[in-house]
């Protein structure tokens, strides 16, 4: 068989089974209302968000390695930029990119170009402090730590408190060493 | 054609959707975790059936209601069509989806007939994996119910799974 390499997140997209986007943004807008009504606190909505992200997260790892085909990542700065422009890409079909990297390199910026979690909606002023996005910051924390990169994600700037922009910052706690050999019936 | 994701988007989600009920806040009280489900399922369809009828002249009786929920607007959700429509003419009425999507890649035998107590571990499992099951089908019978609602039809939607993974929903209409 032909050496197979790193698949695009286009490529990835186009050929994986796909759902109308409606579905899914209506779904995750009825759940953050759900919440809302049952926690009543935004905080804790943020959380359980938050939350939901991250157990998404660390089971989404696996797929994305197997359809992506990509190798080991070097260093943080290449996980995120794998996790911008083919994870995005492969899961909600849109691309995203890295900016505003620091100094020492554990701490960047990604830009998400578009966000099809926030079609259609908009928040009443009783919403105020809610990260309405919160699970995609959650996804990434659960993704990273699969890859033993713990790090925080939150958000920088977000269209629905009225920035001008989706900007997520993450920033790389520690690296976790990989522990060998794993054993079989863990 | 309209934007799309990945099915796992919508699996992830509602794989977590019902952890959370289930298991985070409501696990001493599965029937609370079921009407919450419920009610996210039912503002989903609600709204979706709002989008998919808004160019459309009204449904003249139940019957081409259901029929509308049958074929386009599954469709729009599930990209086929109920393979089966049924009803009593008195209000019932049974869709049958031979292979309905949201459980097609769960593997879990259909409950026993006998219901007699399981004896070994993995039908234990089993039984609770049946139970899982039938806390995901509380969301999209809710979709079912929230979109006849819209068209002005208010019913009881639930579900059947004694022939996987065929899913049937039974849809009363209430008087």
């Amino acid at each position: 068989m032909a050496p197979v390499g790193p698949r695009s997140g286009d490529a990835i997209f186009a050929s994986g089974e796909r759902v109308n986007a409606e579905l899914f943004t209506l779904t995750y807008g009825a759940i953050v209302r759900q919440l809302l009504t049952d926690l009543e606190e935004v905080d804790e909505v943020n959380k359980q968000l938050d939350q939901m992200g991250y157990n998404i997260g660390i089971r989404l790892v696996d797929e994305f390695l197997a359809k992506s085909n990509v190798s080991r990542c070097v260093d943080f700065k290449e996980t995120t930029d794998v996790i911008a422009k083919v994870g995005f890409k492969m899961f909600l079909g849109v691309s995203a990119s890295v900016t505003n990297w620091d100094a020492d390199g554990t701490c960047c910026s990604i830009m998400l170009d578009d966000n099809p979690l926030v079609d259609f909606v908009e928040l009443p002023d009783t919403c105020q402090g809610l990260y309405y996005c919160n699970i995609l910051s959650g996804v990434i924390r659960g993704a990273l730590e699969m890859v033993s990169m713990k790090a925080d994600v939150t958000w920088a700037r977000d269209m629905l408190r009225g920035d001008d922009a989706f900007e997520l910052q993450v920033k790389l706690i520690k690296q976790v060493p990989e522990e060998y050999p794993y054993k079989d019936d863990e | 054609m309209g934007r799309e994701v990945s099915e796992s988007c919508i699996d992830s989600l509602l794989t977590e959707m019902v952890s959370t009920y289930c298991n985070r806040f409501y696990a001493t009280k599965p029937e609370l975790a079921a009407r919450r489900i419920e009610a996210i399922g039912y503002q989903v369809g609600h709204q979706l059936s709002e989008r998919y009828t808004m160019e459309r002249p009204r449904f003249s009786d139940h019957l081409e209601a259901i029929k509308f929920i049958c074929k386009d607007f599954w469709s729009e959700v599930f990209k086929k069509q109920i393979d089966n429509l049924k009803t009593n003419h008195r209000g019932t009425f049974v869709l049958q989806d031979n292979r309905f999507r949201w459980l097609a890649r769960m593997s879990v035998d259909p409950p026993t007939e006998n219901g007699g107590l399981p004896q070994d571990p993995s039908a234990l499992a089993e039984n609770e994996a049946t139970q899982l099951m039938s806390m995901y089908l509380y969301f999209p019978c809710g979709i079912i119910r929230g979109a006849l609602s819209n068209l002005g039809i208010s019913c009881a939607v639930s579900a059947d799974i004694s022939s996987l993974p065929a899913c049937s929903f039974v849809i009363r209409i209430k008087a």
